[in-house]
């Protein structure tokens, strides 16, 4: 077993308004894919969300307003779970709900140093 | 026919606060004498009171001679004498008569940090159920034996192992300090829950013996709460949990003892005083910032006491496993949580999410996909049930089961 981060991407999306069931419904999704993953005893860490308050410091010490790293797309959060191997990590990646939102989720393994 | 009665309630009420007060007393590496000591007490209580009557206050009698016993044996023994005695002698300061304090108040005491020096992390669950059921409920060998499906022999060597690793462990009978008392609740609070579940779940027929585990675990619970730095939430909610659990066991089981599972239990059977004492301790629970397990499968456990059987239970209910699952995986809840799942949304999908869970090897595992294929896939249903029988080993489960796939062949 291996560590993978899942990263989750969205396009800042202020116009998109859900409806409170919708909203509902999303946090439930979220709830059920990260009670899958525990139930596979593969979830090492639910990670985080990321709020939108966000600046890149480039060199010649520019800085940029906004979290995004692409135009208009930004990390919106990472889980890190535990899987047999890359296809693994995707299969489980496959039933992010971001999937369905418009967002992706790229799945990067994580170095581990020897304890 | 009195006496055959009252020396078995009185070892299983005064046995433990007797060994507790002792122990305590001579440290947890003299356990042995302290059990030696207090059987003792007994046999020769039953000698004496089969020849000469029961006295007045049999209890009385047998802190009498079980204190007499001490005394002696301190003072006879040099060994122990030069070893433990001046400890002892200290402690009790000028007066050279050593005090041995069987009051209300020292007897709790000694018990519950008895509780905290058996429920050791060092030591292998098993063995502090066995060392929990002997030294804090009072239970004979042989009745410890017939619980864990084994004979004494094992049972004895068993015991025998955890005490050496006590002493091995150097394990004080003491209460933990301030700062560490949460953490080694956290360890108790483990091990009554693994002893009321060897009660609600052990494959032996002996009703009465089922029960009685699961009791004791709910007493020992109990000495928690009335303990002001132990009633600490998660020990009112495993309390809770224990409490709705224990409300169903008249309805578990059928007049032949054999087991009957939730869908198909007569619900006007579930005790409903246990389960409103049960949302008592859930209130209790619900205070300070710590969510802990026992506050979910507590909150689970609740809702199985509603035999309200629409979506909204199963949606709870399935929050619930998700958020247990994620502070501590288990096998019985990914499988539980995957129940539920397909009463929310059906059993295509609740078989989709199994098939990941990969818990072959486990009965259970097969037994629920056995159910959630009944009905869509009759012959998968019956491959998985057949599975699912290779696998159990209490004949109680397997009849279960195999009455189940002749239903379905039939």
């Amino acid at each position: 077993m291996k560590e993978f981060v899942m990263i989750y991407r969205n396009e800042a999306m202020p116009e998109a308004k859900y409806s409170p069931d919708e909203m509902q419904n999303i946090l439930k999704q979220w709830e059920n894919w990260m009670g899958s993953i525990a139930a596979q005893g593969k979830l090492v860490n639910q990670g985080n969300r990321l709020g939108s308050e966000g600046k890149s410091i480039k060199p010649g010490m520019i800085i940029t307003n906004g979290p995004y790293a692409e135009i208009k797309e930004m990390i919106g959060g990472y889980t890190i779970i535990r899987a047999d191997s890359i296809d693994d990590a995707v299969e489980i990646a496959k039933g992010c709900p971001i999937l369905h939102v418009g967002g992706n989720v790229e799945v990067r393994d994580i170095i581990l140093m020897d304890r | 026919m009195q006496q055959k009665e009252l020396i078995p309630h009185l070892y299983r009420t005064e046995f433990r606060k007797i060994t507790a007060v002792l122990c305590k007393l001579f440290g947890i590496e003299h356990i042995e004498i302290a059990e030696d000591m207090v059987s003792d007490t007994f046999l020769l209580a039953a000698e004496t009171w089969g020849l000469k009557g029961v006295p007045n206050n049999p209890a009385a009698w047998l802190y009498t001679v079980a204190k007499n016993k001490a005394k002696d044996f301190l003072r006879r023994d040099t060994l122990f004498n030069q070893k433990i005695s001046p400890e002892i002698q200290h402690s009790t300061a000028e007066s050279h008569e050593i005090e041995i304090d069987l009051s209300g108040k020292n007897i709790q005491d000694s018990q519950l940090q008895m509780m905290f020096a058996i429920c050791h992390p060092g030591i292998p669950p098993e063995s502090q159920i066995g060392l929990a059921l002997r030294i804090l409920c009072g239970f004979g060998i042989e009745e410890i034996a017939i619980a864990f499906l084994t004979n004494k022999e094992t049972i004895n060597k068993r015991l025998f192992r955890a005490k050496e690793k006590l002493k091995e462990l150097d394990v004080k009978i003491e209460f933990p300090p301030e700062a560490e008392i949460n953490n080694r609740i956290n360890n108790v609070l483990t091990t009554l829950y693994l002893l009321f579940n060897e009660g609600y779940y052990s494959s032996t027929h002996d009703q009465v013996l089922r029960k009685d585990l699961c009791l004791e675990a709910m007493r020992l619970t109990y000495m928690l709460i009335e303990n002001e730095s132990t009633n600490q939430p998660p020990v009112n909610a495993l309390m809770s949990l224990m409490c709705f659990h224990a409300s169903r066991f008249e309805a578990r089981t059928n007049p032949k003892g054999e087991l009957v599972l939730y869908d198909e239990q007569d619900t006007r059977l579930w005790n409903q005083e246990l389960i409103s004492r049960g949302e008592i301790y859930l209130n209790k629970a619900a205070t300070g910032n710590e969510l802990s397990k026992y506050h979910i499968e507590a909150a689970i456990a609740y809702w199985h006491t509603t035999t309200d059987q629409g979506i909204e239970k199963w949606e709870k209910v399935l929050q619930l496993y998700n958020k247990l699952l994620i502070i501590e995986y288990s096998p019985i809840a990914a499988l539980n949580r995957t129940y539920a799942l397909s009463k929310v949304y059906g059993k295509e999908q609740a078989i989709e999410e199994a098939e990941k869970l990969k818990l072959d090897g486990d009965h259970l595992y097969y037994t629920l996909l056995g159910d959630l294929y009944t009905d869509i896939d009759d012959k998968k249903a019956i491959q998985n049930l057949e599975q699912a029988v290779k696998l159990i080993r209490s004949a109680a489960d397997k009849k279960l089961i195999l009455n189940k796939i002749k239903k379905l062949s039939g």
